[in-house]
This record gives C-alpha cells, sequence and structure tokens, in this order.
C-alpha cells in the first residue's frame, strides 16, 4: 500500500530506471494516447467516418448499386423526405408512439418491480434469475416466441382470453393492433432492464431520509413520492435515457414479427425500419441517408433534452 | 422494521405474478420446440403432449445448424476479444487522463443508428469485396462491443484506487509496467463483466449480420429465418431453432448472474 511519504514523480518519470530502453522512455511518456489512439482510431475510422459520409450521401441521388455514379442534388433528398406524409411522417408518429407507451410502461412497472425487490426476502436470488432472461434472450427468437403465442389461431394468448371469455384477437396480425403488440413485446423484454438499473440505484440510497420519514409518521406513499423518487430521480432519468435510446433505435422483434417494411400496411414501420428498408430492400441510398441523419438528429435531440433535465433532477 | 402482513402476502402475489409473466412465455417457446406441429396447433394438448426430439433433429440436419452455431460463435469471441485489446487500455487512459472529450465520442457509437453506419460500409466493403466475409461481420459487431467495453471499463477503473499504482512506481516499474502487472490483475472482475456482456451483446446482434452476412458465414439470428417461409411457417422448427439460439446464453447468463447485472447497470447510479 502507498503510503503518505510517497515521494513525488522525479523528472523523467518516477520509476524509470536509468537502464530503462529509450523505446520503452518514449512509452512511457506518451503512455496516454499510445493506450487510446488506438480504439480512437477504430472509432474514426469505422463511426466518425461512415456517418459523414452519409451525411454526404444524404446531399446526393445515390441510388441502385452501390457502383453506380451519383450526383450531388443539394437539400432536394431533404425536401422530399420532410414533405413525405405517406411514409416518413407516420413513420415518425410511429417511432415516438412506440418510445413513448414502451417507457412509460417500463419505466411505471420498472419502479413497481424494483421497490418488490427493494428489501431483501427468502428466494429473492430466483426472482432476480427470472428477471435476467428476457433481457438476455435473443431479440428475434423472443419476437418469433411471442408470434408464436400471438398466433390469432393457436397462440397461448387467444387461448387464455378464451378462458376468461374474451374472444379471440388479431395481435399481431390486426392493422391496428400490430404496433400495440410490438410494444408489448418490448415492455416485457426490456422492463427487466429498467428493474436493475432502478434497483441499484435504490440500493445505493441512504436509510436516514427513509427512517426521518418514518418517525414523522409518514404513511408508505408519502415516503416513496416525497422522499424515495426524488432521491432516486437521477437514476430514473438515466432508465429511461438508456432505454429510450435502444427503444427508438428497435429494430429486431419488429423486423421478426412483422418482416420487410414494418408489415403489408407498414403498420409498424418506425424510423430504423424504414431507413433499412430505404437502404436494402430498395436501394435509395441518397433517400434513406436522408432518412438516417434526420433519425440522428432526433435522437440527439431527445437526449440533450432528457440529459438537461438530469441535471435540473441532480439540484 | 418489519412490514404489515398484508403488505407481505401481497408481495409474495406480486412477485408471483412478475415472475410467471417472465418465465411462461420463455417455457411454452422450449415445449412449443419438443412437440410435433399437429400438437402445436391442437390448444388441447397445450401442456400434456409427447415430447419430440424431431424438430432438434430436422435443424441440426437441414440447415448446416451446427456451422450457422460456429459462426456466431466466432464472430463474438473475435469481437470481444479485439474490443477488449482495444478498449481496455482506452478505458484506463480516459479514466486516468480524464479524457471526456474522446470518450464522449466513443459513447457516441452507443447512440448512433446500426442503419446509418451500414450504408457507407456496405459501400466500402462491398467494393473491396469483402461483404460475406467474418473480416466485415467481426468488425461490424465490435462498433456494439468496443463503446459498451470502454464505458463499462472506465467505470471501473474510475474505481480502481491510483494509490497502488503509485506505490509500484515507488518500486521501480514504469507506468506501463504498473499497469500491467498490477492494474491489469485487480481488472479481472471487470474484463470479465465487460466481456461477458460484449458476447451477449454480439451474440444477440441481428442487423448486422442481416446485411453483412454471407450464405457461409451467417449467424444464428439470421439463420432463424430459415424456417419463416411466405405461405407457412414450421412452428417446431423455428421453436427449436429459436431456443437453440437463447437457450445458451440464458443458461450461461444463470451462471456469471452477478457480472451480467452489474455491467446491464454500469454507471447507473453515479456521475
Amino acid at each position: 500500500m502507498a503510503t503518505v511519504t510517497t515521494p513525488r514523480r522525479a523528472p523523467g518519470g518516477a520509476g524509470v530506471m536509468p537502464d530503462t530502453p529509450g523505446w520503452a522512455r518514449w512509452a512511457n511518456d506518451h503512455r496516454k494516447w499510445l493506450f487510446a489512439a488506438p480504439a480512437m482510431a477504430f472509432v474514426a475510422a469505422l463511426i466518425v467516418i461512415p456517418l459523414g459520409w452519409t451525411a454526404w450521401l444524404s446531399l446526393t441521388d445515390a441510388e441502385g448499386s452501390v457502383r453506380a455514379e451519383s450526383e450531388f442534388v443539394g437539400f432536394r433528398n431533404y425536401l422530399d423526405v420532410l414533405s413525405d406524409t405517406d411514409r416518413f411522417w407516420p413513420a415518425v408518429g410511429r417511432t415516438a408512439a412506440f418510445t413513448v407507451v414502451a417507457l412509460l410502461f417500463e419505466v411505471v412497472l420498472g419502479m413497481a418491480v424494483a421497490l418488490l425487490l427493494w428489501r431483501p426476502f427468502k428466494g429473492q436470488k430466483w426472482v432476480r434469475v427470472a428477471i435476467l432472461m428476457p433481457l438476455v434472450a435473443t431479440p428475434v427468437a423472443v419476437g418469433m416466441m411471442w408470434r408464436l403465442i400471438f398466433d390469432p389461431n393457436i397462440g397461448l394468448a387467444n387461448q387464455v382470453l378464451g378462458w376468461v371469455g374474451i374472444g379471440p384477437q388479431p395481435w399481431l396480425a390486426g392493422q391496428h393492433s400490430a404496433l400495440p403488440t410490438t410494444i408489448f413485446i418490448d415492455v416485457w423484454q426490456w422492463t427487466p432492464m429498467v428493474v436493475l438499473i432502478l434497483l441499484a440505484g435504490l440500493t445505493s440510497l441512504s436509510e436516514e431520509p427513509q427512517e426521518a420519514a418514518r418517525i414523522d409518521g409518514a404513511s408508505s406513499w408519502q415516503r416513496f413520492r416525497h422522499v424515495t423518487l426524488p432521491l432516486v430521480m437521477p437514476t430514473v432519468i438515466v432508465a429511461i435515457l438508456l432505454r429510450g435510446i435502444d427503444a427508438l433505435k428497435t429494430f429486431d422483434i419488429l423486423y421478426a414479427t412483422k418482416g420487410r417494411g414494418g408489415g403489408s400496411f407498414h403498420e409498424v414501420e418506425t424510423l430504423n425500419v424504414y431507413a433499412y428498408g430505404l437502404s436494402f430492400d430498395y436501394n435509395e441510398y441518397g433517400v434513406s441517408s436522408t432518412v438516417l441523419i434526420l433519425f440522428f438528429l432526433i435522437i440527439i435531440g431527445s437526449m440533450w433534452a432528457l440529459t438537461a433535465r438530469r441535471k435540473e433532477a441532480k439540484r | 422494521m418489519k412490514a404489515s402482513p398484508a403488505y407481505r402476502v401481497f408481495r409474495v402475489v406480486a412477485l408471483v405474478v412478475v415472475v410467471l409473466s417472465l418465465v411462461t412465455p420463455l417455457l411454452w417457446m422450449i415445449a412449443a420446440s419438443f412437440k410435433t406441429n399437429v400438437d402445436i396447433y391442437d390448444t388441447g394438448k397445450a401442456l400434456v403432449f409427447s415430447p419430440t426430439l424431431d424438430n432438434y433433429a430436422t435443424v441440426l440436419k437441414q440447415s448446416h445448424y451446427v456451422s450457422f452455431i460456429g459462426n456466431s460463435l466466432w464472430v463474438a469471441f473475435a469481437a470481444t476479444v479485439l474490443s477488449l485489446i482495444l478498449g481496455v487500455p482506452a478505458a484506463y487512459s480516459m479514466s486516468r487522463f480524464n479524457m471526456k472529450k474522446s470518450a464522449l465520442v466513443v459513447l457516441m457509437a452507443r447512440v448512433i443508428p446500426g442503419v446509418s453506419l451500414l450504408v457507407p460500409w456496405y459501400y466500402v466493403f462491398s467494393n473491396l469485396q469483402l461483404v460475406g466475409g467474418f473480416t466485415v461481420l467481426i468488425l461490424s459487431h465490435m462498433f456494439v462491443s468496443l463503446p459498451l467495453i470502454v464505458y463499462i471499463m472506465m467505470g471501473f477503473f474510475d474505481g480502481l484506487p491510483e494509490e497502488l499504482e503509485e506505490a509500484a512506481l515507488v518500486d521501480g516499474l514504469t507506468h506501463i509496467g504498473a499497469f500491467r502487472r498490477i492494474t491489469l490483475p485487480l481488472s479481472v472482475p471487470g474484463i470479465a463483466t465487460a466481456g461477458i456482456l460484449s458476447f451477449i451483446f454480439s451474440w444477440n446482434n441481428f442487423m448486422f449480420a442481416l446485411v453483412l452476412s454471407g450464405a457461409d458465414t451467417k449467424t444464428l439470428p439470421v439463420a432463424i429465418f430459415d424456417f419463416v417461409g411466405y405461405a407457412s411457417i414450421d412452428w417446431g422448427g423455428l421453436m427449436a431453432a429459436a431456443t437453440v439460439v437463447t437457450l445458451p446464453i440464458m443458461v450461461i447468463a444463470l451462471f456469471v448472474q452477478k457480472y451480467v447485472v452489474s455491467g446491464l447497470t454500469a454507471g447507473a447510479t453515479k456521475g
């Protein structure tokens, strides 16, 4: 262990022996960037430059083959996309609806389950295992699993409804019920994520404010509303941030349950599904890049708004 | 303080409901994978049926599924190891030298929609004749793994006292030597957490393989779609294929639960 009498760095670097070879000295002095540079180079080559390229493509009429010539068309794609009330704006609406509704359920249910698990009890370990399972399950497989359960004819869901006297529902097959059903699947798979994050937040809270409120005679709802919730709010916002980013980008379960284009009526076509279809089903690279850049701006905008909220909550 | 009896009853009931609603669908999938298609269609045989391994035989024999298992393992393993090699030292530098801007750039990768990179990647890699090969697939999965690993390891290094390294410097080690001989061995739990999560996310990844894999390099999440036809679905085969993808990862998660949870919640309660 270090002691208080640790000598400060001598010039040339503490610990560098006189017989240290030159290259090792150099490496030692430049370790900051020696360590960080390979990862940064990877990020620059595979993420920053491609993203810049996407931005460039969005200003061209690139389509068809990746070897085809393309021409600069300025902001024409942006005007086309932003005035497209047929596919683009409905996709924006679905993305927003999917994200907001899924997040709402996930945070409320997640908080409820986290509070149930907060105080230790016998068998808690097994409940935690159950919570972990949907989280680590492969999303595509989860989509297929729910496809069977929600099958209008042979699925478990309609069978269970039958027991309580409710008629069969179309679920994923219905034009209006498909999006809510995919939201349900997202809530099933990702509420556990919110539970784990909130549980980590709750566990890190100190006991004293709770104790004080109890002595003052606060009811359990009052304690939650006025003591626990404000204290855990920063963690709630982290959960919303992390889940929100992924919910906006949901692709796997939508593609697994409804296939290309979000179904025959584009029932579940969100921005991500729309951009994917434009790129790889129709090879409309220019237009798809435009949609992607707009999508990216939407994500950054919502993140920025949430982070601002978080700073407020921490105050 | 003891909870009231009424609350304790309520809590038990609520927890049973939670556990059942999370686990039943998964068990239903696994059960269906052991049913014949006739039994799957017969709602009367929901719970009582004579199990069969036919679906697994179909999956393993007909569709090169075994080699797809190998592909998934190889891609997830390679992407994880390479990301650890790049990511752990980078996270160390970013944590010790407080490189906030560089960290932000790496973490932006968690925010960017994957499709927006797939288009330029597809342009470059198809011109290089690399689409369909493992190289591109592994690189694309590193896009998911690297930021995840940097994020988890930065949090880990932030919590590792610097005094230990300073003591090693006094004992004559160089900074890099101290990192190698003191910090790295102490970081094994963090590296395990980051590695396991990276493996799971890569194994589960679907979109990159959908575009970038070829017939020989297909990973399991893409191969599942072989059981979905235009006209009809082979439900038994589909559920067996889904189980083959999902069950191993769930079993692994069961054994390394602690690491998975700490990785998923990394950084959630600080900053």
